[in-house]
């Protein structure tokens, strides 16, 4: 068998492919970011409370509701949605004017009590969440055996952040949006409504979260914990993209999924800090980001 | 003004430990309080483990001594979370010790945390019942048997039962996911031993970080060893994801799946489907026999859960440790642990349980098989008990200690 610094390449198409599958989480997650700082500059640290929301409601759903996993996949995004809609009404709406820090440190305290919130309700073991049965089952790719359903979150997440780019960089919405964050005081003068459309905006971005959430419910445990273990390294992809990058964001999370891939195998130990590794690389180099444009 | 105040509350802060400690020489109970600390993981990794559920094991064990001996002096207990941080738990536990009164800690577990605290403990001159944490470091290399009692389970008794069984079934080769700390490096050492005195071999292993998201690529290592084994040194919340991704990619289908370090918890949040015929060894079933069964259903009124042997373990902690202040009459370090260590145990979580002289409790250790959906009658029913291990073989032999307190006797 061919081998790469002794590894069967066989072996590292098959981790080139999970690398994929996690980079396609980041992708959607640090989208949801970008969206909500390009256009409300806030810094949206409940982005990992509000995924880890979309997974529970998932099983809070089945349990209690018998509702399915496709119809959550629906349900629940527009629930984190709506959620995420009255944070923007009742709190964040006063901040806009405010340092960024003030946006960051409210955000970060609604992640702590959602986040206590469950803990309290469910405990901290997680809840199983099987996978729905069209998608159990796998593929032999003949260099790995590929569950279906992974393959499925790939598919799933990339249309959606293609959707997400199409809408804001190919529709008049989109248009409206890209006008609102440039000079919202001169939108407001053509009789647009820009409070609707940030807020619309918020809550599409934590939507976005909650459809992460939805997705990731079947392939890890859904416990209160999930948001928390993952946001952190999705604020290193944001930053390492360009914060406020809609391309950037969706090219690193992918990107950075796949070299996050290749150091567990090289350097297993490594694999939780390679991300931050490459970030202060990146701000030292560039420090907007990869993608994104200085001020 | 608040200076003044400053002075006289830095004043009575130097002495009152000195006045405690004075008391305690005399023969009495210090303060008149003996406070038991419970210093664990309260929302993280290890939490379902661990965490409110000892808190709630000893609050039980103070209920049962308190009606049974009907003390004269007063029992408190405290509480934290140590975050899995070595320095968040050494520096609690020290503030505990010195401003607080507190007279031993228990639970306490993440090796790492353990380690550090042992050596406060130690340093302190307390106790620490320690049942929450696996490393053998704690009555070997960092052995404290003045202070240091390891209660529940260790890193040897996990490897050992399922290391020798599942070897012996012709299972013969292993390779590990293992959790890049103490612990972890630990139990896969010692089942790495208990597998090759039993004529099995070792592939390989992977290190993966403490609490990581995502364990498939892992997996896929270990699938592509072609070990028979695969043997996963970790536990918590990583060993719940770790055995949903081998369900997931078909790595159960040829080999097998044992986790080290699985108690019921990880069983009941991971389903039946997902976990039959797992093995591995715990220290305490809720289902052994009517005493386990009565204090179970207990600790489940409250807790809405089945006890595994760390809460279980607890409870039996604390009421030895008081039943010891008792008949010794006093909370000194020195006098309650020659008593601990003189007196058998026998509670609803251990049945003749002794502690030695490198500080380890011994006690019967279950190595257990989980059950398929269809064989369980009711809910919690997950095990079918394979084997009793008596308490001399489930723990490392005193000849092969490393610890030196026992090797200079």
């Amino acid at each position: 068998m061919t081998e790469i610094f002794g590894v069967p390449i066989q072996a590292l198409f098959g981790q080139l492919m999970l690398g994929l599958v996690n980079g396609s989480f980041y992708a959607v997650l640090s989208l949801g970011l970008a969206v909500i700082f390009g256009m409300l500059n806030i810094i949206n640290f409940a982005h990992g409370a509000l995924y880890m929301t979309g997974a529970m409601l998932a099983w809070i759903f089945l349990e209690y509701l018998g509702v399915g996993y496709w119809w959550s996949l629906l349900l629940a995004p527009v629930c984190v949605g709506l959620i995420g809609i009255a944070i923007e009404r009742l709190m964040l709406q006063w901040l806009y004017k405010l340092d960024h820090l003030y946006g960051l440190l409210l955000t970060f305290g609604l992640a702590l009590m959602i986040e206590g919130l469950f803990r309290d309700l469910y405990g901290v073991a997680g809840q199983p969440y099987s996978i729905p049965e069209e998608l159990s089952g796998a593929f032999n790719l003949g260099f790995m055996f590929l569950p279906k359903y992974r393959a499925w979150t790939i598919v799933a997440s990339l249309s959606v952040c293609l959707l997400t780019w199409y809408m804001i960089e190919k529709t008049r919405l989109g248009a409206y949006l890209r006008a609102a964050t440039e000079n919202p005081r001169l939108t407001q003068a053509f009789g647009i409504n820009v409070p609707l459309m940030v807020m619309l905006t918020y809550g599409f971005g934590v939507g976005l979260a909650g459809f992460a959430g939805v997705l990731a419910a079947p392939a890890s445990q859904v416990g209160p914990l999930m948001g928390s273990n993952l946001i952190i390294v999705v604020f290193a992809v944001v930053v390492i993209g360009g914060m406020g990058s809609i391309l950037g964001s969706v090219v690193t999370g992918l990107a950075l999924g796949i070299i996050e891939g290749m150091t567990k195998v090289f350097w297993p130990e490594a694999s939780a800090t390679v991300v931050f590794m490459i970030m202060a690389v990146v701000l030292m180099i560039r420090p907007a980001g990869l993608f994104g444009r200085e001020k | 003004m608040m200076k003044r105040k400053l002075l006289a509350l830095t004043l009575s802060a130097l002495f009152l430990p000195a006045a405690g400690s004075a008391l305690a020489q005399a023969g009495k109970i210090s303060g008149d309080v003996v406070k038991i600390a419970v210093l664990t993981d309260m929302s993280g990794v290890y939490s379902a483990l661990g965490g409110k559920g000892s808190v709630l094991g000893a609050e039980m064990a103070i209920e049962d001594f308190k009606a049974k001996f009907k003390p004269k002096f007063k029992i408190e207990l405290v509480s934290a979370d140590h975050q899995n941080k070595a320095d968040v738990g050494s520096n609690k536990v020290r503030e505990w010790y010195d401003t607080q009164g507190v007279d031993m800690v228990t639970d306490v577990l993440n090796s790492g945390v353990a380690i550090a605290v042992a050596k406060v403990t130690t340093e302190k001159n307390k106790i620490m019942l320690n049942t929450g944490a696996a490393s053998t470091r704690l009555t070997n290399e960092d052995c404290a048997p003045s202070n240091v009692v390891h209660y529940v389970y260790d890193t040897y008794a996990l490897a050992n039962g399922p290391g020798k069984a599942v070897t012996k079934q012709g299972k013969d080769s292993w390779f590990f996911l293992t959790a890049d700390y103490a612990f972890g490096h630990s139990l896969e050492k010692d089942t790495t031993d208990a597998v090759k005195a039993n004529g099995g071999k070792v592939l390989g292993a992977v290190r993966h970080p403490l609490n990581a998201s995502d364990f498939s690529s892992f997996l896929l290592q270990a699938q592509a060893s072609k070990a028979k084994v695969v043997g996963l040194a970790n536990a918590g919340g990583d060993t719940i994801n770790s055995i949903k991704a081998a369900n997931e990619f078909g790595l159960t289908k040829n080999q097998t799946v044992v986790g080290l370090l699985t108690t019921i918890v990880d069983i009941h949040a991971l389903g039946l489907p997902t976990t039959q015929g797992m093995m591995f060894t715990e220290g305490f079933y809720w289902n052994l026999n009517q005493e386990t069964r009565e204090f179970s259903r207990r600790f489940f009124s409250k807790h809405k859960g089945m006890p595994n042997m760390l809460p279980a373990g607890t409870y039996s902690a604390v009421l030895h440790y008081l039943k010891a202040v008792q008949a010794a009459g006093t909370d000194d370090t020195a006098a309650v642990m020659k008593q601990m260590k003189a007196t058998p145990i026998n509670d609803a979580f251990a049945k003749g349980g002794k502690i030695r002289d490198d500080g380890r409790m011994i006690h019967d250790m279950y190595l257990v098989e989980v059950k398929k959906q269809s064989e369980s009658k009711e809910p919690w029913d997950y095990y079918h008990v394979k084997q009793v291990i008596p308490a001399e073989e489930a723990f490392q032999p005193m000849a092969l200690s490393r610890c030196a307190a026992v090797a200079k006797k």
